[in-house]
């Protein structure tokens, strides 16, 4: 039965922590009150089963039970003294859906801490507000549970010494705050999209969990396009993941990946999403990623790829977010459309902002390759193995490597 | 008679069960759809999560356009989250086949349909 009922708990974990922790103000209490709501569930439930509204019981069960522990602990007088009209008796029902909104994105904003580097961050996000363990989380992080364990300690700290208004924001901080969260969610995916080094290509969990967190966006936010168009994205590429590695684990690149293994469930759910964000009419920059990202779902093989869409859209980007990496994006779409020769000059302006960037490398490698020029792409290569690639990416490029010797070797 | 077994339950919750709970509850529908298809036509629909939704409110002035809004607004309770209908002799045989998808994270409602076009039809 607990596995059923976990589930439910996990669904409803970041709202209730959210509202508990507007109620106590404080998040040691909320996790606790919740976690002993959850404990007396797994008994009440299993005997009378789920009520229809799990939410209410949950947290109305929490509360009382956070009251109990207040009154016995000895923070009660302090917390108690602070806030003593937060403890009027708290409706049964679920609070109403514009409370709950600005609850959630309280509870993740307090996550993303100035101060905190952005990896604590989003562990601190999975540790308080989705309720992974800390073990989860640090294999999710590639590091040992007693690591994890002191930089979520810390942290915790560091973001309850921290005052966020309990007010209702203004409209502006509000969409301050959803741009903050937005951005470490997308963090969060990429993190376990993309880790930096290492023997692992990806972290399934971290890419599941942002979506997670992404879909309660776009539930409590149904008006805001970019969330929308957040989710759409990191669908998109979350549908790639089964055909991102090859059976001997060796990274496959985009236009080498067996298109059929791309998880249509979350291509066609992305669709969807991209489009109602389309209808709300604000282009910003995760409307176009997402678009780009789709314009590859639609196309069944890599020259069906509408190139200039994507070049395009990368264009629109780089006038919003005009970085290198993107600038970088841009130039590979061009060389679809122009040829490797056209990207590998538009290339040289970005070598010095790119120097220890290995995809650059690993880019410029594969043109040299394109336009036989092997010794370069061989030197292009090797300066990627030495900017540590995951073990995956290293077995990709020890193949191109050998291609281009070979192609030495015939000449 | 035709009968719905309509599906309620809260979107994410199975998507956050462990994988062998994930497909037992795989395999109920697989089986349902495997008895169903044995006897005959059958209808069933998955519907995707209400963030993929968009209204059609009904206009607020006489002879205006509908209001199309972005919700779904967030509501935590159950969702109705896909059907089946096909034609069963009874209500002892349509709650027969409702109880081979039942799980502890959905409420199954089995309502005769009063009428029905399409792939299945009631005339």
């Amino acid at each position: 039965m607990s596995d059923w009922l976990e589930a439910t708990f996990a669904q409803q974990r970041p709202r209730a922590i959210a509202a508990l922790t507007r109620v106590f103000r404080d998040i040691d209490t909320a996790e606790e009150a919740f976690a002993d709501a959850c404990l007396k569930a797994l008994t009440v439930w299993s005997q009378d089963g789920a009520p229809r509204d799990p939410l209410a019981w949950l947290l109305t069960t929490a509360r009382n039970a956070g009251l109990d522990q207040l009154r016995k602990s000895q923070r009660r007088a302090a917390i108690l003294s602070r806030h003593t009209e937060a403890f009027q008796p708290m409706p049964a029902e679920t609070p109403d859906p514009d409370e709950m909104r600005d609850d959630v994105l309280r509870l993740l904003f307090i996550c993303c801490h100035p101060e905190l580097d952005r990896r604590d961050q989003i562990a601190i996000a999975l540790r308080i507000v989705v309720g992974l363990s800390v073990e989860e989380i640090a294999s999710g992080f590639l590091v040992k549970p007693k690591t994890m364990e002191q930089r979520i300690t810390r942290a915790k700290k560091k973001i309850t010494s921290n005052p966020v208004a309990f007010e209702t924001p203004n409209p502006a901080e509000r969409g301050a705050r959803l741009g903050e969260v937005s951005l470490m969610i997308y963090l969060m995916f990429n993190e376990g999209w993309s880790t930096s080094a290492g023997p692992a290509q990806m972290r399934l969990t971290l890419c599941e969990e942002a979506i997670r967190l992404s879909r309660l966006l776009v539930v409590l936010f149904p008006a805001m396009g970019e969330q929308a168009a957040l989710l759409a994205f990191l669908l998109l590429q979350h549908a790639r993941r089964r055909a991102r590695m090859d059976a001997d684990g060796k990274l496959v690149a985009l236009d080498d990946q067996d298109r059929s293994l791309w998880d249509r469930a979350n291509t066609s759910e992305a669709t969807v999403l991209l489009q109602k964000a389309e209808r709300i009419g604000h282009r910003g920059p995760y409307v176009i990623q997402a678009a780009i990202a789709a314009a590859h779902a639609r196309a069944g093989s890599p020259t069906e790829t509408d190139w200039a869409f994507i070049e395009s859209h990368y264009a629109a980007l780089y006038a919003l977010q005009p970085t290198a990496v993107v600038r970088l994006n841009q130039i590979a779409a061009q060389a679809k459309l122009y040829g490797p020769h056209h990207a590998l000059k538009a290339m040289e302006g970005l070598a010095d902002d790119l120097a220890t960037y290995r995809w650059y490398h690993a880019m410029r490698a594969g043109l040299l390759q394109d336009i036989g020029d092997h010794k370069a792409a061989i030197a292009a290569f090797e300066t990627v193995l030495s900017l540590s690639p995951t073990t995956p990416e290293r077995a990709a490029v020890a193949e191109k490597i050998d291609l281009s010797k070979k192609e030495l070797g015939d000449m | 008679m035709i009968y719905a077994i309509t599906i309620y339950g809260e979107p994410g919750v199975f998507e956050a069960l462990p994988k062998e709970r994930q497909d037992e509850v795989m395999t109920g529908h697989g089986a349902l759809q495997e008895a169903l298809k044995a006897r005959g036509e059958f209808v069933s629909m998955k519907l995707m999560p209400p963030t993929s939704a968009v209204m059609v409110e009904p206009a607020k002035i006489e002879g205006a356009a509908p209001l199309i809004t972005d919700g779904p607004f967030a509501d935590t309770k159950e969702n109705f989250l896909g059907f089946y209908a096909a034609d069963f002799k009874n209500l002892d045989e349509a709650l027969k086949y409702a109880k081979m998808i039942s799980s502890p994270i959905a409420r199954l409602e089995v309502r005769p349909v009063a009428w029905a076009g399409g792939a299945i039809s009631s005339e």
